[in-house]
């Protein structure tokens, strides 16, 4: 077979980004802020998208906040069970919601927050089912790892390491098998890529020429493991997916612009029939895996590394150097997402718990 | 004694099996470094070295198909799933390579592993994290499959599983793990098939294994306080049943509850419960009576898993009802 290999006209390409990576300029990947570009249908960033520009940015801000409330509301037992936060991975789920259609579906792993709520599902409900009320989003049946929300195309929320890509395959066979041309995507960490499912699900969707966007968050640990412990090969993974025939391209998880703008290219292909594409984010989760985790088994000076890429630190300022924003523009974004933050948590605290009979509800169609 | 608990005394049989048995080796994930999600294997890397207490990639398939397939060439190997739940992606080499692997060789291969992993819902962590296939397991022809429910027998099962020829599902009560007890300082086992008569009493036979038992105990003192004499039994091995201790309790007190804390049908208990009406209905005063979770996915909600797990007041409820307790 083949292979085609993925040079991106307007990307760097993926090995050169992968150099940059590792001395990141602020401004290096922000160049094309004030004049405006677009990749297929979606246009990236411009002078006339102050608007689209300052909502990534409350987006970001939206999950960081949620997630600090999540971590004290566990503290208080109102949250319970296993809890992964996303802090500090805000920038990924952002940039690439911000590319998807209303018809896409979106797949991913128990550390859900972020996507679920970088996909538009309400607030009060996502934290609702958090604190296990009629109200969440699952009826208080799923919980921290179990987000689901089928009206805005959000298929979970899947705690078994890998269980989510063959769902997702089915889903984008499921637009093509009915011809349409939306797509799935499926995030998974780096730790998934060593379950089965995932070598099973990259052949199934590259033989089949499935509309399936694999999106691997690269935070560098699966719980306590470092890569380098458990996976032969290093920490790059992008390079994996050539071996089925699938373009890929590693991104800087860390800059929401970067994530649009591969997003969009990888998306055009796929509605335009060019089958799967594997995108790799290289990012960090600032906090422990879950909340019982005090992430001993790494650096303080790892950590400190990737905060001085903090999306919600280098963003903003892009935009205020940029004249892209004032400050009082940003203030007014934190603002509404504190409001929004704490409203939920009231309304979650105000609903009503399940009742024990509605156990059998929902088991059978 | 020593008093120790749970957590404590499963540290202490692999700590002693890698001490005195150079065919003994654990793996897992994050059994190492971070020293195993629940704790259990803390301290072991340090102690034994990367080749004896080894971490592995987030793939069970293959690291308990490799546990088969070292335990085939001569080693005895531990391995930890960080739930029972996810037994499930490595079920194919647990049932038809662990379990097959000596009947389809007639005999010629053996495979000496443990399979240890927490088991049971009651901390929240819903559908996917909560379930307790060790009563699934039990039914495989070929593997053994026991649960301790003390530090005591903790202790003693897994000296027994490890020593074992045949592979051993051992499944720890996640909500047990802290709970401490006396355990004696000189060797002994617990054997394999044996379950263990806990509480003696002429009116009833309650039967559990797991964190079953704490139900059954508080269900005991309920029952005593209406004058009503309970036995209680652990049965510690779901297979093989010791069927002799059930039956001798049965026809001594005419009554017999059996708990599951994992979901009541095709359970654990479904197999109990349909043993003793074979072998006890002479003397039984009524119908065997099972009970267990509610037939449903594991809920995240605290009520509502709550209310899934059976209670103190669901046994008694059930003993006056059937029996008129
Ligand atoms: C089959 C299975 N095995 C183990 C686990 C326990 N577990 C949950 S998350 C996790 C680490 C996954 O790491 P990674 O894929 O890198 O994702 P991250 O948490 O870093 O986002 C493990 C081992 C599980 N949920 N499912
Ligand atoms: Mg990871």
């Amino acid at each position: 077979m083949e292979i085609q290999r993925y040079v991106p006209t307007q990307l760097r390409p993926a090995r050169q980004m992968r150099a940059d990576l590792q001395q990141i300029e602020q401004a290096s990947s922000l160049d094309g802020v004030g004049e405006l570009r677009s990749v297929g249908e979606v246009s990236l960033y411009g002078p006339g998208e102050k608007a689209e520009l300052l909502d990534l940015y409350r987006q970001m801000y939206l999950i960081r906040r949620f997630e600090e409330a999540c971590a004290e509301n566990y503290s208080k037992g109102n949250i319970r069970g296993f809890l992964h936060l996303y802090i500090g991975q805000e920038a990924v789920a952002v940039g690439v919601m911000s590319v998807l259609r209303p018809g896409d579906y979106v797949v991913t792993h128990y550390r859900d927050h972020g996507h679920a709520l970088a996909r538009g599902v309400d607030t009060n409900r996502a934290m609702a089912e958090l604190f296990g009320r009629k109200t969440g989003l699952s009826k208080g049946k799923g919980g921290s790892m179990h987000l689901f929300d089928a009206s805005k195309r959000f298929m979970g929320g899947h705690a078994i390491v890998g269980g989510q890509l063959p769902l997702a395959a089915g889903l984008s066979l499921s637009c093509t098998y009915k011809g349409t041309d939306d797509i799935a995507i499926v995030f998974f960490g780096d730790g998934a890529v060593n379950q089965g499912t995932f070598h099973e699900t990259m052949n199934l969707a590259a033989v089949w020429k499935l509309p399936l966007l694999f999106f691997l968050e690269n935070n560098f640990y699966g719980m306590g493991s470092a890569i380098g412990k458990v996976r032969a090969g290093g920490t790059d993974f992008y390079p994996m997916a050539e071996s089925y025939g699938i373009e890929s391209v590693l991104v800087d998880g860390m800059n929401v612009l970067e994530v649009r703008e591969v997003m969009a290219n990888a998306v055009g292909k796929m509605r335009a029939g060019g089958g799967p594409q594997f995108i790799e984010a290289k990012t960090f989760r600032y906090v422990g895996h879950s909340m019982a985790d005090p992430a001993r088994y790494r650096d303080d000076s790892e950590l400190a590394e990737w905060m001085e890429k903090d999306p919600l630190k280098t963003f903003p300022s892009l935009l205020l150097a940029r004249g892209a924003a004032v400050e009082s523009d940003l203030e007014a974004q934190r603002e509404s997402v504190h409001q929004e933050v704490s409203a939920a948590v009231r309304f979650s605290e105000g609903s009503a718990k399940p009742s024990p009979h509605e156990i059998f509800d929902d088991v059978y169609a | 004694m020593p008093t120790l608990t749970i957590r404590e005394a499963i540290r202490l049989g692999l700590d002693e099996a890698l001490e005195t048995d150079p065919s003994v080796f654990l793996m897992g994930e994050d059994i190492g470094t971070y020293g195993g999600a629940y704790a259990v294997t803390a301290g072991l890397l340090e102690k034994y070295g990367p080749d004896r207490v080894r971490d592995t990639p987030i793939s069970e398939a293959a690291f308990i198909g490799a546990g088969v397939g070292a335990a085939a060439g001569g080693l005895r190997p531990i391995v930890e799933l960080m739930s029972m739940s996810f037994a499930l992606v490595g079920f194919d080499q647990i049932v038809n390579m662990a379990a097959n692997l000596r009947y389809m060789s007639g005999g010629q291969i053996k495979a000496p592993m443990v399979i240890r992993a927490p088991t049971g819902a009651g901390m929240q962590l819903a559908a996917t994290h909560s379930q307790s296939f060790e009563t699934w397991l039990a039914e495989v022809p070929g593997l053994r499959v026991v649960a301790p429910s003390t530090p005591y027998d903790a202790l003693g099962l897994l000296r027994s599983s490890i020593k074992e020829d045949n592979p051993v599902i051992y499944a720890e009560s996640a909500g047990l793990y802290g709970a401490s007890g006396e355990t004696p300082a000189e060797y002994y086992e617990v054997p394999i098939g044996s379950a263990k008569v806990c509480r003696s009493g002429d009116d009833a036979t309650l039967i559990s294994y797991g964190h079953g038992m704490p139900i059954l105990y508080e269900s005991a003192e309920i029952l005593a306080a209406r004058g009503v004499s309970a036995e209680v039994i652990d049965l510690r091995s779901l297979s093989p049943i010791d069927t002799g201790v059930l039956v001798d309790s049965v026809q001594k007190t005419g009554r017999v509850l059996a708990l599951d804390t994992a979901r009541r049908s095709g359970g654990i208990m479904a197999e109990v419960t349909a043993t003793l009406q074979e072998q006890t209905s002479d003397w039984l005063d009524g119908p065997v009576v099972r009970i267990g979770a509610k037939c449903a996915p594991w809920p995240y909600n605290r009520e509502m898993e709550q209310g899934s797990l059976p209670d103190a007041q669901d046994v008694t409820g059930m003993l006056s009802a059937t029996y008129d307790l």
